[in-house]
């Protein structure tokens, strides 16, 4: 029997077997292509540019300085020449944007969770006066764009440089702070609708057994917390990671203070072969997935949790 | 009575002393907005009133307030012939259309992933690619693969008979249709998908997450009632994600209306694509203008500001 049901049902079915498909091409391919693309030496790219897979060869070529960091063989320094990868990471001086976007990300997070979590505590079970206006404030921070606010802290930096000789521009800590604009505002966000859920009655039993505030705080809020604050640390780490826009403002000037954002967007030339463009690109992206596969639970609920922003 | 008040003055600095400490932990948060967001969002302001240009910036005096006037606003809005108007049309042809699309791609996307099947959490897992990538090398790469000659999206293309086109930086396609002559804004249509292809994710779980919400008998009901699938979806599915949806209109569109990063690395905005974010940094380095520069960036605030204001009195109203 063909009941409108069962054709219903059925269309629906091969339709979301196509999505499906559909939805991990578009997702997994331009990832996939960039892995391949980063292996490819760029001449065979301009002559076989639908080539699926990088050859053997191609592969063995790349990784092959993997073998000469533990030996010294005189094959190495040949290997070392034509691998993309150490290309970028060596003569472009990713190791460098690595170390940097690693400082950077790390001091971000424990400054955003240092200032985040009593504030967060402080306005979700604290009674005060202003307390309204920090919760709306809050909010619309984070909706505020990022480049109104880099005009304006661009003329501060040329200024204080210039009054105080103190290098702003070019300073990978005195970005730091700027950065903390763009992650504080998610953090107080999370942290806020993830506070509430702790149950007071713990908290109120600990007042009663003489521990003060801070003490409940440390001993009893932040253990049970634990889980948001990984998400937490885990975003912020991820938005300071990738980001980019206030690295062009504010870093350009000084080469060795670049991030890998910044450092790949330079690497962006006519001079520079597609291959090496394709494996700094990867180098970017696999800490980012590496974290996500880790941590996905927490991450996925996270997101929907905090709204962050992208 | 002396117990009483005594026990009121106790509550009373019991209270006063949980502001104390309240105040104490909310006062770096509140110092670090302050001197990084609040001030500068202020200064911005005195900034689009003050002849600054890149090059005296070092020598002039901020706090000269002697030639405070409206010329920044009026040479951003009068410049090259008004094509101020045609940044903000594409402002808002961009960040409407890559809203809608991120919304439609994110509900699909949560509609196909809603029930089990095997392997559904690493699809889903692959679903949010787009979204956690790091916006310089997904940009690069989408760039890479729309290359005129060597890119593998132009090159299939060309195998059903679309002819190799420089997507990212052709302002104008001419496309027939019913004898008449289109020009095709390609460049900007290829930044929305790109948009679209980026940002679905964060509509996809939020769309999922209320989708997981609806409770079973309601189609269970609707089903014993005789609806078919599609109605099911239709009158039931739908009703459930309007507000869901609507908040993720509004999140999306800020954040879009307001994105610098992603057309940036594309393509630089050129071809028409040029959007407020872009203009207001073309005016800061390429045109050495800071004074213009955060003209616009406060015309920019503003618009967002009344287009949020709108909206939200709609929605208001539309909920009584």
């Amino acid at each position: 029997m063909w009941s409108r049901e069962r054709i219903e049902w059925r269309l629906w079915h091969v339709f979301r077997v196509l999505s499906i498909i559909f939805f991990l091409l578009i997702t997994a391919f331009p990832f996939y292509w960039m892995l391949n693309l980063s292996f490819r030496p760029f001449g065979d790219v301009l002559l076989n540019p639908l080539r699926w897979t990088p050859r053997l060869e191609d592969i063995r070529m790349a990784l092959a300085p993997i073998g000469c960091i533990w030996q010294n063989a005189p094959q190495c320094e040949a290997a070392v020449r034509n691998s993309s990868y150490v290309a970028v990471l060596v003569e472009y001086g990713f190791l460098t944007y690595i170390r940097n976007s690693a400082i950077i990300s790390l001091l971000t997070v424990t400054l955003t969770l240092l200032f985040a979590i009593p504030g967060a505590y402080a306005v979700t079970r604290l009674d005060f006066r202003g307390r309204d206006m920090m919760s709306w404030g809050i909010l619309l921070i984070y909706m505020f764009p990022a480049i109104v606010l880099g005009i304006p802290l661009f003329v501060f930096f040329v200024k204080i440089q210039n009054a105080l000789g103190i290098r702003m521009r070019g300073n990978l800590y005195a970005v730091t702070v700027i950065y903390l604009a763009s992650t504080l505002p998610v953090a107080l966000y999370m942290l806020r609708s993830y506070f509430p859920t702790i149950p007071r009655d713990l908290e109120e039993a600990a007042l009663i057994d003489g521990c003060n505030r801070l003490e409940v705080i440390w001993r009893i809020t932040i253990p049970l917390a634990v889980p948001a604050i990984a998400t937490v640390a885990l975003y912020t780490f991820m938005i300071a990671w990738n980001e980019f826009l206030y690295a062009l403002l504010f870093l350009v000037e000084n080469q060795r203070a670049w991030t890998l954002p910044l450092g790949l967007q330079q690497l962006d030339s006519q001079e520079v072969p597609r291959t090496f463009l394709m494996a700094g690109s990867v180098i970017i992206t696999i800490p980012i997935i590496v974290i996500f596969f880790f941590f996905e639970r927490f991450l996925t609920r996270g997101l929907t949790a905090g709204a962050v922003k992208g | 009575m002396t117990e009483h008040t005594f026990s009121r003055r106790r509550s009373l600095s019991l209270k006063a002393q949980e502001a104390r400490l309240a105040y104490m932990l909310v006062t770096p948060t509140v110092l670090i907005v302050l001197l990084i967001v609040i001030f500068p969002m202020v200064w911005n302001v005195i900034l689009s009133l003050q002849p600054i240009r890149l090059s005296n910036l070092p020598t002039i005096n901020l706090l000269d307030f002697s030639n405070i006037s409206l010329r920044n606003y009026e040479r951003a809005i009068t410049a090259r012939g008004g094509y101020f108007w045609t940044v903000v049309r594409v402002t808002f042809e961009y960040t409407i259309g890559s809203t809608v699309l991120a919304l439609l791609m994110g509900l699909w996307a949560a509609l196909i992933v809603r029930d089990t099947f095997p392997g559904r959490n690493i699809v889903r897992g692959f679903l949010l690619f787009p979204y956690i990538a790091p916006v310089v090398s997904v940009a690069f790469i989408w760039k890479l693969m729309l290359d005129k000659n060597i890119g593998v999206i132009t090159l299939l293309a060309t195998k059903v008979g679309i002819p190799p086109i420089s997507y990212l930086t052709t302002r104008a396609y001419p496309i027939h249709l019913f004898g008449l002559e289109l020009n095709f804004p390609l460049a900007l249509f290829t930044v929305i998908m790109f948009e679209a292809w980026r940002y679905f994710p964060f509509a996809f779980l939020f769309f999922l997450a209320r989708l997981q919400a609806v409770p079973d008998d309601l189609y269970e009901a609707a089903a014993v009632d005789g609806a078919s699938p599609l109605q099911r979806f239709w009158y039931i599915t739908l009703p459930q994600l309007y507000a869901v949806a609507g908040t993720l209109f509004l999140l999306r569109f800020i954040w879009t209306f307001n994105k610098f990063d992603d057309i940036f690395l594309l393509n630089g905005g050129a071809a028409g694509t040029e959007v407020l974010a872009i203009q207001i940094y073309n005016w800061l380095f390429a045109r050495r203008n800071v004074g213009v520069s955060s003209a616009v960036a406060v015309i920019m605030a503003l618009i967002l500001g009344v287009v949020v204001f709108i909206y939200l009195r709609w929605v208001a109203r539309e909920e009584e």
